[in-house]
């Protein structure tokens, strides 16, 4: 099983030696490419419910999905023209970086070194998140400050990984950390009483807990330690592509900043307001200006719906998961979740 | 062919005479052909070589993604959970971590190498026992054993060994203050004063005297026919010389394990997941080195074994001075397969949280740099280098064993 991954990430460093695929970016942009091509290739967590996982039948649901759909939705008129590629944490940047996948969408931390030494380029936030721990309740621990000694399970390859061995550094606490690869393997590891805790972005911890054994003996501790954007990430040197990724997902927040809906959409189109007007193309020509259509939002938002009912679909309290907006919420309603605006 | 019939035609072949000297004799000469030849592959090799590396450093360039070995150098600020050498989260660097990496993994070679060999050799020999039982056991082992992949003996000992055993506020206390349980075996913990060395000068002096024991005793078997008994008298030698010394030159001070609020504390560690890659590993090797061994003893032929007990040596006599020294000739090439395969195998390590080279070096080392090329090259030279020392001394070891003709 790891073998294959390892392979992977073999296999696209080799693909980044070749010469054929090494230049994807060079002789059109990418989004004539992808055009060109009929659908866009998405790198995607594939373990992760809510935000990013296949069902039986191969269909992939979740948050981070849902971005990639509506991309394919603004490009294509057609949500399903999107070809997922799972991805570990260890292979997702030499994916993108090698042309594997047009833009990688998977619970990624925006960090400084992502954005400029991986040769990658941060696209957009669509969930603030942070690092947080889970621990049975029968440990009777109430704060993370507790648990020095502890066992701690973590996946390997991500910064939630550094963040842990900065965090009890920082608080002079003995680490005992046992990190693997893959995310089941760990959450199997603390289940079965391997490690007191299990430490990973609030997000996915939220997101885990549905798989124990019994979910309810597990409880979050209050502690956040870190801050973690996650974002959508593309390759350098193509503008127009990046433009794109970026302002699919201003397009659906703005959409749900002016209570544009997938039930009230066709009404939307009536509006008066200059700003709704801007954003559906009913005046102006902005999405033609991102290499789009006019009506590239209304795509996105009849298809996929605007970002408040992707996140209520997925994360929010109608799914499994009942992860509240907190800082995810719009700027009008107390969160720090902006875009600008259409104009 | 039938024998006694020769397999070139008796009569002188006509080869020569027939062909007549060559209209262009330059290109039909043998020797310049092929040194031209190889001159082109290699040429082709080579500029296939220069421009893979001329197109990544360029691809790299042009997409701003660092590259370089300076990476080695920065702090690393992620934790290992089994360090052989000392490694700090606050201060070690990307290039301690590689080294921390490729202990452990040369750890688990080692002791699967040793562990691997000594259960292939006793299923292999007992697969050829008379005894009824021993050798169907012996032949079941091998049947279930390398039918199944190493993966999943790998989850199955790791799972087993983990739900197994209790959790840490009920760990099991065995005689001594060790403590076992979920998260492996905790032992007191030593700390050593007087002089420790001399254990060691001690050791390689028994050993010394050993060797020139057998050495002798080996010079006076070939001059006079007559052994003497040197394997127990060794064996005693090295195993009571350093113990003694260790008795009289060396002070430990035990600390006992106790029982923390989340761990066990003080004491060293044995992890579970060593333990459990440790186990898969050598079970699994263990049932084709078996197979190796079978072979071997299987290629010696019976009249071997029938004149030297006509010659009146005893069982193990005949197994030690006729059939191994012959069997090892057969078997030493595919035991260093299998050598090298159990080394490459331990990556598979990553499915249990064992920190192996690739775990934590193309793993945690990689994502945190994100220079996949630099950390690959460096993994793929790594086990390069390790698979070929195992083969120079397994060389080394067959040509010394060779059989030479007197």
């Amino acid at each position: 099983m790891k073998r294959s991954l390892n392979t992977m990430t073999i296999a696209a460093t080799f693909a980044l030696a070749m010469p054929a695929l090494a230049a994807p970016t060079m002789a059109a942009g990418l989004l004539d490419q992808v055009k060109a091509r009929g659908s866009v290739s998405c790198g995607s967590n594939g373990q992760l419910p809510g935000f990013g996982l296949p069902d039986a039948q191969g269909n992939w649901t979740g948050f981070d999905v849902d971005y990639c759909r509506a991309i394919a939705a603004a490009i294509f008129n057609d949500p399903t023209k999107v070809k997922f590629v799972a991805l570990t944490a260890k292979d997702r940047f030499t994916a993108l970086q090698s042309g594997d996948v047009d833009v990688l969408i998977r619970n990624t931390t925006w960090s400084s070194s992502r954005d400029s030494q991986l040769g990658l380029n941060a696209a957009g936030t669509n969930y603030y998140d942070g690092q947080g721990f889970i621990v049975r309740q029968s440990i009777k621990v109430n704060s993370a400050l507790e648990l020095n000694d502890a066992s701690i399970c973590v996946q390997q390859g991500t910064t939630t990984e550094l963040n842990l061995a900065d965090y009890f550094r920082a608080n002079k606490m003995k680490l005992k950390s046992v990190a693997f690869a893959q995310l089941d393997e760990a959450l199997k590891a603390y289940d079965s009483g391997r490690c007191d805790a299990f430490t990973a972005d609030a997000s996915a911890l939220y997101s885990v807990r549905i798989k124990f054994s019994k979910p309810e003996e597990h409880v979050v501790l209050p502690e956040i330690i870190s801050k973690e954007p996650l974002s959508s990430f593309v390759r350098h040197g193509d503008d127009q592509w990046f433009d794109v990724v970026k302002w699919v997902l201003f397009g659906m927040l703005n959409a749900e900043e002016y209570n544009v809906n997938k039930a009230n959409l066709d009404e939307q189109m009536k509006s008066e307001n200059p700003d709704i007007k801007r954003l559906l193309g009913t005046e102006g020509s902005y999405g033609e200006q991102l290499g789009l259509t006019k009506d590239w939002v209304y795509r996105i938002v009849k298809h996929v719906g605007n970002y408040g009912e992707v996140f209520e679909r997925n994360l929010g309290p109608s799914s499994p998961l009942k992860v509240t907006r907190g800082l995810n919420a719009l700027w009008t309603k107390g969160g720090i979740q902006i875009a600008p605006p259409v104009r | 062919m039938a024998p006694g019939q020769p397999a070139v035609p008796a009569q002188g072949t006509p080869q020569g005479k027939h062909l007549g000297p060559p209209k262009n004799a330059l290109f039909y000469d043998p020797r310049l052909r092929s040194v031209v030849v190889q001159v082109l592959l290699c040429a082709v090799i080579l500029f296939f070589g220069w421009v893979i590396f001329d197109n990544v450093t360029d691809n790299l360039a042009r997409n701003k993604i660092t590259s370089g070995f300076g990476f080695l150098s920065a702090v690393a600020g992620f934790d290992i959970s089994q360090t052989l050498i000392d490694y700090s989260i606050s201060t070690s660097t990307n290039f301690r971590a590689f080294w921390v990496g490729l202990l452990n993994t040369l750890l688990i070679a080692a002791l699967g190498i040793v562990l691997a060999t000594v259960i292939g050799f006793v299923i292999g020999i007992g697969q050829l026992s008379n005894n009824w039982l021993i050798a169907k056991l012996s032949k079941g082992y091998v049947g279930i054993v390398r039918n199944i992949p190493l993966l999943l003996h790998l989850l199955f000992w790791y799972n087993a060994v983990l739900k197994a055993l209790p959790d840490f506020r009920n760990s099991l206390l065995l005689p001594g203050g060790a403590y076992l349980n979920s998260r492996g075996l905790i032992l007191p913990r030593a700390t050593l004063s007087g002089h420790p060395e001399l254990v060691l000068v001690a050791l390689a002096v028994a050993i010394a005297i050993a060797i020139v024991l057998y050495t002798k005793a080996k010079r006076q078997r070939e001059r006079s026919g007559k052994s003497i008994p040197v394997v127990l008298p060794s064996l005693f030698l090295i195993v009571a010389l350093p113990l003694v010394t260790a008795l009289v030159a060396v002070h430990a001070t035990w600390t006992y394990p106790e029982i923390g609020r989340f761990n066990i504390r003080g004491g060293a560690e044995i992890l579970p997941e060593f333990v459990a890659l440790l186990i898969a590993i050598s079970i699994y090797t263990a049932a084709f080195i078996a197979e190796v061994v079978r072979a071997g003893m299987l290629s010696v032929s019976k009249g071997q074994t029938e004149a030297a007990a006509a010659a009146g040596l005893r069982r193990g006599q005949i197994l030690k001075l006729v059939v191994i020294p012959q069997a090892s000739r057969v078997i030493i090439p595919p035991l260093t397969n299998q050598y090298l395969n159990l080394t490459k195998n331990s990556t598979l390590a990553v499915a249990i949280g064992y920190p192996d080279f690739v775990q934590i070096f193309t793993g945690t080392v990689l994502t945190s740099t994100g220079q996949a090329i630099e950390v690959v090259a460096l993994t793929l030279a790594v086990y390069l280098v390790i698979s070929l020392i195992t083969s120079l001394a397994m060389n080394i070891y067959q040509a010394r064993t060779r059989l030479v003709a007197r």
